[in-house]
């Protein structure tokens, strides 16, 4: 079972209120590909990860998560393949401790206790954080909370991680340290972030969407030395790309 | 963040996970004990007193045994004690019929009911604080479903007491906005507090509504069927199982407040050692 293709076509979306977030999204991400989704404020990032494991159902167009297609009759087997991790942790994590927070999904899940066991252990230690295993979750440091938060989601054993804004709130430490984690995956992952020294360092491929709509597509470094593409979307040319020199 | 208001919160979580006798009793056990506590001291009619002062023993056994700090469990009684108060405070101007005399002075049924209703007030709400303390909210929830609660009730009453936190903090935050643009005597109207409350509630929905969207991605759902991949569930590693021990506690203290409640145990106390003294 290969769950690690992305496929998004024609996708719309309108809000209850009557607000088009999305008009007519389309794009296809790979196995093991790392991509940045990027765009301005309110362009419609968030709203299209909700889409991605089922949270929101479009308006109109599809989506397939490997050669499954996201309807309601498959959105539970399409949320163990989609690991999500949300901007703010303290909304991911709202168990009494660490271990219970990481343990959630496992169980929920209907895995037998050993394994849930084993699980959370290992997720915890993938993320450097099996010391914090019976600490409550809203004592942690802010780095520390996202790292555990990713480990909620590997838990579950995902094909697919999905990220919103995972570097906001961190110090520079825990930042480089998040990013050094996310590069030892092997997941495909959707990275939606304003954060494009980031991007440089971890997506290979950038997809530009403001207004509902993917305005530019392409390999990393070529879109985000597009200064005129940039500016025209609310971004900015990253600084670390000024400087690149071939070696 | 006020974090001393975090904190005092999230301190009932810490107190749950503490290891001792009465914390590793089953949760099944307590929680049919304590309601048989409430029930009991609920039952007394309304000028009893003295009566009631035996059943103090259950929740300072809970509280002792369980660890729990004692100063922790008399502020969560302070604060909830206004509404006690209201309920008791016209008995005294109502009811002037003089039911009994202490060392020379008359005492009033109103000023003996008001008494009663505070003294039932602390007995139940220090024994309900007392079994969440030593019991865990979780335990509490899964104990609770267990006895064959419906499980809208139990999930209703986990979010409940989780959201407690979100509320607080998003409150603490609002206020301390509030308090830092606000100067001199006319700053703080009531339009204004209407509006944060209003606020308040608004920022707690859209927050209830990302944890509740955090907890579909990982597999929960609140409706039933194969199809959404849930059953409304919480779900924990450890289940309890009743041990004699668990027995023991509950058919102990029932038997103690039926014999509280059929003899005035304090009276008896009294006139046994008046009369051993004589």
């Amino acid at each position: 079972m290969s769950h690690h293709l992305v496929e998004v076509r024609d996708l719309h979306f309108a809000y209850p209120d009557g607000t088009d977030a999305l008009k007519g999204v389309s794009f296809r991400i790979t196995h093991g590909e790392s991509v940045a989704l990027i765009g301005a404020n309110g362009a419609g990032k968030s709203t299209l990860l909700l889409h991605l494991n089922g949270y929101l159902t479009p308006t109109r167009g599809e989506i397939r998560i490997g050669e499954t297609p996201l309807v309601r009759a498959t959105a539970a087997a399409v949320r163990r393949a989609v690991g999500m991790v949300f901007q703010d942790p303290d909304d991911q994590l709202f168990m009494p401790t660490v271990f219970e927070d990481v343990a959630f999904g496992p169980l929920n899940a209907g895995l037998p206790a050993a394994e849930v066991e084993q699980r959370v252990a290992s997720a915890l230690e993938r993320v450097g954080m099996a010391h914090l295993r019976d600490r409550p979750p809203y004592k942690l440091s802010a780095g520390e909370k996202r790292a555990v938060a990713i480990a909620t989601v590997l838990a579950m054993a995902p094909d697919i991680l999905v990220m919103d804004e995972p570097s906001s709130h961190l110090d520079p430490r825990g930042r480089r340290r998040l990013i050094e984690l996310l590069k030892s995956f092997q997941h495909t992952k959707i990275i939606a972030t304003h954060d494009l020294e980031l991007v440089v360092e971890l997506c290979s491929r950038v997809i530009v969407l403001d207004d509902g709509k993917v305005v530019a597509e392409g390999p990393t470094v070529d879109l985000l030395n597009d200064e005129a593409l940039m500016l025209a979307h609310g971004l900015e040319r990253p600084h670390s790309l000024w400087h690149q020199h071939p070696h | 963040m006020n974090l001393g208001q975090w904190i005092e919160i999230g301190r009932m979580d810490e107190l749950g996970r503490l290891d001792t006798p009465v914390h590793r009793l089953d949760a099944r056990a307590k929680v049919i004990t304590t309601l048989g506590f409430i029930v009991v001291v609920m039952s007394f009619p309304r000028y009893d007193v003295s009566a009631l002062m035996p059943f103090f023993i259950y929740p300072f056994v809970l509280i002792a045994q369980g660890r729990i700090p004692p100063g922790y469990i008399l502020r969560k009684i302070l604060l909830a004690a206004p509404f006690a108060l209201v309920i008791g405070m016209f008995n005294p101007l109502l009811d002037h019929q003089t039911v009994a005399r202490i060392g020379g002075w008359d005492i009033s049924g109103g000023w003996l009911s008001f008494a009663s209703i505070m003294l039932r007030f602390v007995l139940t709400v220090s024994a309900a604080l007392a079994l969440i303390a030593c019991t865990g909210i979780h335990r509490l929830g899964a104990g609770l479903e267990r006895m064959c609660v419906p499980r809208v009730f139990v999930v209703q009453l986990l979010f409940l007491y989780r959201y407690l936190f979100v509320v607080a903090d998003e409150g603490a935050r609002m206020m301390r906005s509030l308090e830092l643009r606000s100067s001199g005597p006319q700053s703080l109207r009531l339009r204004v507090y209407g509006s944060l409350v209003g606020h308040l509630l608004l920022r707690s929905m859209n927050r209830a509504d990302r944890v509740y969207r955090a907890m579909v991605a990982r597999g929960f759902s609140s409706v039933g069927g194969s199809a959404s991949g849930g059953d409304g569930e919480i779900r924990g590693l450890h289940r309890d199982s009743f041990r004699w021990t668990d027995w023991a506690f509950t058919g102990g203290w029932t038997a103690f407040f039926v014999l509280a409640r059929m003899w005035n145990l304090a009276d008896a106390l009294g006139r046994m050692l008046a009369g051993g003294g004589s």
